[in-house]
Parts: C-alpha cells; sequence; structure tokens
C-alpha cells in the first residue's frame, strides 16, 4: 500500500508546487511514431498519431473504449498484423530503424519488446515450461541457462519465493495474480527492452492489481513500460508520461502530472473527471 | 405484492400441464437413446451366441480352407494389420498437415472456404466410389495391382476428410492468446504451431482419427471394387503383397453360407474378432488422447 500512498502524495505535491520549472535530463527514445495512420479494413482507428516513448519511463496510455489505444499499443511490436485486413502508413522508428518496414523481421522485434495481455495467458504447461519457453525458442538449451533464466525471471517478477517450490506445477493452478505475474516473469526471460503492457490488471482484484503496480515501478529503472489502462487512477499512480486517446486521435501527450493536474484540452479533463467514457 | 399479469390460478392451471410436457419430452430423449442400445445389444448377443465359440487358436492362426471346420482367419488378420500400418500414418501426416494449412496458414477468404467445404462433402461421398478411384488411381494407372499399399491408400482417402475436418475443428478451438503469448515473444509461426498449437489441438486430433480408424477397418465395398480375394493365397509380409482383410472374409463367407451353413458361424466368429480389434485400437487411442488431454 505504501508506495501507492506515497505516490499519491507526491502527486498533491506536485500539483501544489506546479513543477514546471524542474530542470529534467531528457532520457533516449526508444520509439518515435510520425504520421503513424491505421485502418481496418475501411475503419480508420489510428489518425496522424506522433508520439515518442522513452526508456526508463512508464508511458501511460488512457482514453475511453475504441479509442484505438490497444490497436496503437499492438502496433508496436506489430502484433496488429494478425488480424489480416490491417493497413498502416507512416513511421515507427523503434531504436532508428522504421518497424513499419516490410524488411523489418517481426521476430526480432517481438523478441526485443515483450508484451503482457489484458487476460493472463500461460501456456498449458509447468510454471518452468512457461518461462523456459521463450528462451527455448531462440534456441537456449543448456539447462543450467535455464534453470538460471528461470530463476531470475521469476526473482524479477517478484514472484520467486512464492513459487520456487512449486516449479513443476501446472501453470493453471495459479491464482489470476500469479498467472498474470507469470507471464511478466515469462516476458523478462526473453531480455527485452520494451514492456508494451494491455490492462493488465483489468481482469485483477485489488490486491493483485498493487502488486502489478509495484513491480511495474521496478522494471521501470530497466526497461521501457508501455501500459494502456482503463483506470485513470493507476495511470496516475505508475506513469512519467501519459497519452490521451480519443476516436483514434492523440488528443494530448505529455507529462503525467501535467495532464492530471493542468490538462491542455478540455476533453482530456473532461474525461478524466469522469465527465464521459 | 400484487402481480399485474401473472395469474396465481391460471399460471397454476397451466402448472401442470408444463411439468407433465417437460417429463413427456424426458421420456421421448430417453427412448431415442433406448433405441440404439437394444439394437446393439440385439446385435452383439446374436454374434457372440452364433460365433464365440468357433474361436480358438486354431480358428485364429490358420490359413483359409475349403474345408469349414479347418479354416482359420490369421491372413485376414494380417491383412488388415498391414492395412492399418498404411492408412495411420498417410491419413494422420496428410490429413492433419492438411487442417494444419488451412487452418493457420491459407489466407481467409472464399477460395479456403470453398475448399473447406467441398473436404466437409468428400466426406459424405459413398464409399463405392472411392474404391473405383483407388482401382482406377493406384491398381491400374500406377500399376500397384489390388496389394496392400493399394487398398489402404484407397482407405486413407475414404478416412482423409474426416481427419481433416475434425483437426480443423480441433486446431480453431485452441485459444487465440495462448499463440499471441507465443508471437510475442519472437516465436515463428512454425515453432508457434509445433509447441503451443498442436498439442493442446491433439486430443481433438485423435479423437477425429480413432473415428476415421473405426470407419477405415470396418470399409468392404472399395475393397471388394479393388478385386480383393478371401483366397487361398500365402500371409502377407508386406505392403506390396496381396492380402484379404476381416471385413472381406465376412462378406464371402456370408455369400457362401448359402452353400456350407458352417460359414455364417465362421462369419460371426470373424465379426467378434474384428470388433475386439477395433476396441483394442481405440483404447490405445484413447489412452493416447488422455495421456495429453490439458485444461487450457
Amino acid at each position: 500500500m505504501s508506495t501507492v500512498m506515497t505516490k499519491a502524495i507526491n502527486l498533491k505535491l506536485v500539483r501544489n508546487d506546479n513543477e514546471r520549472s524542474e530542470p529534467e535530463v531528457q532520457k533516449e527514445v526508444v520509439y518515435d511514431t510520425k504520421g503513424l495512420n491505421l485502418w481496418y479494413g475501411e475503419t480508420h482507428a489510428l489518425k496522424n498519431i506522433n508520439m515518442d516513448i522513452r526508456e526508463k519511463e512508464v508511458t501511460a496510455i488512457i482514453g475511453p473504449s475504441g479509442c484505438g489505444k490497444s490497436t496503437y499499443l499492438k502496433t508496436l511490436n506489430r502484433m496488429v498484423e494478425l488480424v489480416p485486413i490491417v493497413k498502416t502508413s507512416g513511421q515507427i522508428t523503434y531504436k532508428g530503424k522504421n518497424i513499419l518496414d516490410k524488411s523489418f523481421r517481426v521476430e526480432d522485434l517481438r523478441t526485443q519488446v515483450g508484451m503482457v495481455f489484458q487476460k493472463a495467458n500461460p501456456f498449458p504447461k509447468s510454471i518452468y515450461e512457461n518461462i523456459a519457453y521463450g528462451p527455448k525458442i531462440h534456441g537456449i538449451k543448456n539447462k543450467k541457462i535455464l534453470d538460471e533464466i528461470v530463476e531470475n525471471s521469476l526473482r524479477g517478477a517478484f514472484i520467486w519465493d512464492e513459487l520456487k517450490d512449486r516449479l513443476n506445477d501446472n501453470a493453471y493452478g495459479l491464482s489470476g495474480g500469479q498467472q498474470q505475474r507469470l507471464c511478466i516473469a515469462r516476458c523478462l526471460a526473453v531480455e527485452p527492452n520494451v514492456i508494451l503492457m494491455d490492462e493488465p490488471t483489468s481482469a485483477l482484484d485489488p490486491k493483485s492489481t498493487l502488486r502489478i503496480e509495484e513491480l511495474v515501478q521496478e522494471l521501470k529503472k530497466d526497461y521501457a513500460i508501455v501500459i494502456v489502462t482503463h483506470n485513470m487512477q493507476q495511470a496516475a499512480r505508475i506513469s512519467d508520461k501519459t497519452a490521451f486517446f480519443l476516436n483514434g486521435e492523440i488528443i494530448e501527450y505529455d507529462k503525467t502530472d501535467h495532464i492530471f493536474n493542468n490538462p491542455a484540452d478540455e476533453r482530456t479533463g473532461d474525461y478524466i473527471s469522469g465527465r464521459f467514457g | 405484492m400484487a402481480t399485474r399479469y401473472m395469474d396465481a390460478e391460471l399460471v397454476g392451471k397451466r402448472m401442470s400441464s408444463r411439468v407433465r410436457k417437460n417429463t413427456g419430452w424426458k421420456g421421448l430423449f430417453f427412448a431415442s437413446t433406448l433405441f440404439g442400445l437394444v439394437v446393439l445389444a440385439v446385435l452383439l448377443v446374436r454374434i457372440f451366441t452364433q460365433g464365440i465359440e468357433y474361436i480358438n487358436i486354431d480358428f485364429l492362426m490358420n490359413h483359409l480352407s475349403t474345408d469349414a471346420s479347418r479354416a482359420g482367419i490369421m491372413g485376414a488378420i494380417l491383412g488388415t494389420a498391414w492395412l492399418m500400418v498404411v492408412v495411420i500414418p498417410v491419413t494422420m501426416v496428410i490429413g492433419v498437415g492438411t487442417a494444419i494449412y488451412l487452418e493457420l496458414y491459407a489466407k481467409k477468404g472464399k477460395l479456403q472456404s470453398f475448399i473447406a467445404t467441398n473436404i466437409s462433402n468428400l466426406a459424405g461421398v459413398p464409399s463405392i466410389v472411392y474404391g473405383l478411384l483407388g482401382l482406377t488411381l493406384f491398381v491400374r494407372t500406377l500399376e500397384f495391382g489390388n496389394v496392400i499399399l493399394a487398398g489402404g491408400l484407397t482407405l486413407s482417402l475414404l478416412v482423409l476428410p474426416i481427419v481433416i475436418v475434425a483437426a480443423q475443428e480441433a486446431l480453431r478451438a485452441v485459444p487465440g492468446n495462448l499463440s499471441e503469448a507465443s508471437y510475442g515473444m519472437g516465436a515463428t509461426k512454425w515453432q508457434t504451431v509445433r509447441r503451443i498449437i498442436l498439442p493442446a489441438a491433439l486430443p481433438g486430433i485423435l479423437t477425429g482419427a480413432i473415428l476415421a480408424l473405426s470407419r477405415a477397418i470396418g470399409e468392404t465395398a472399395p475393397l471388394t471394387v479393388l478385386g480383393i480375394p478371401a483366397l487361398l493365397i500365402p500371409f502377407p509380409e508386406g505392403i506390396f503383397d496381396t492380402f484379404t482383410a476381416l471385413p472381406m472374409q465376412i462378406y464371402y463367407w456370408t455369400i457362401d453360407a448359402s452353400l456350407v451353413a458352417e460359414y455364417a458361424n465362421l462369419a460371426a466368429a470373424t465379426i467378434i474378432v474384428l470388433l475386439v480389434l477395433l476396441f483394442l485400437l481405440n483404447s490405445i487411442a484413447i489412452l493416447i488422447r488422455n495421456k495429453f488431454q490439458q485444461r487450457y
């Protein structure tokens, strides 16, 4: 609970002394989106998206259902292409290379960009095999190395102590919250640079949600994290920057404190204060 | 609380008739099930009472003979076993391969649904038509002659649609979020198919295989068209040998029963052997299926 409380208090303080003046070191850009448009068949789902995502930051994407926030997230690892009728224009550069370019191999991209889904989706395998899956598909066979990866990944997701004695149990026997943290650990096992999270706590109870949020705070020390959330408080608590999407457009993208305390656009303010959405 | 539309008296009156109807329908459904069970029981009792006393080691191990009392069905048992040696791998590899392509690789569109519909239609084509196809293609054009390979391939064609359709359904039933998780870690399509989708679909695929196998093992019509004899021929030792099979044996003995009455008893005994063999094969398939059955 303490992390949330402190964060909330921080927010309050920030609001009071209006930290616009605070000097800040700009972190390195991981993703740079320029003029991205996306169509599902005839539906124009993303309109002229411009947005950069920096490392060691949590970037939250908020907005009402159907605003395109999940679509944008899935464009960042090209999972959106699993829907065959998708067309895109514009560019998204990841570390300087355009990932929408046909010559960019999706397998490369997805190895460097992990994803955590809305509903925990462990494989119907043992806990160990769930974590070892990623390294194995990338060709690691040495049992010792795999053991090490499994332990480190589970430690990284702060679930090692809970699970270390039942590594051979089926992952389906875990609680919903544990399954989601297992999925985060599974994602860490491939050692990505970026973690995309698509409403990772929307199916979890408050306690499990809190644990995931604390985990996100830890993970951002090493990873760039992009999180789509329906939960405004969550965005306020855990993110450094927030983008507000509406009808496929970015209405506002700024530091989270500004978005929540001092939104530039009226619609952002209306959405955040719960007047619509 | 006063009710506006739900008149207590009327509702009460209708109640007993509704409940009666409910019981009536239940009885009808039970009767339908009973019908099948009774027919099956009659068949089994009839066959067993007639045939069981003719089953002994000699009957199982002997060659055919014109003397009914010395005739054995080892040749037919071996023939059926060899047929399965051809049918099982051919249908599993081609059937599952086709299902994987149609379900996971082919672009969803008119062509794909056209192919899928036609495969379902093929499952309904009479088996004798497959016999004619086998005769033209394998026995004559490819000049195999009426050997085990020709018979096995013909039966494979016959049951392929069943395997394909069942495997497609099993693949479709694998939750999409499992493959998403795999793709999300940088797995290729093949890795995802091989390590996630196929294991999850395996129980369903094996269920289809069981059905297909049961059908293939009992088919007679296509084999008659291929000209499979039930004569005094040596035991088959490989897929290029001529052969006879258990259903053929049953067929010929049933016809010949008008000449020598005892053949009818031998046919009954052969049916028991065929049923036992079928039961054994299905048990093995079910065991394999249960071993791989996992929740997801």
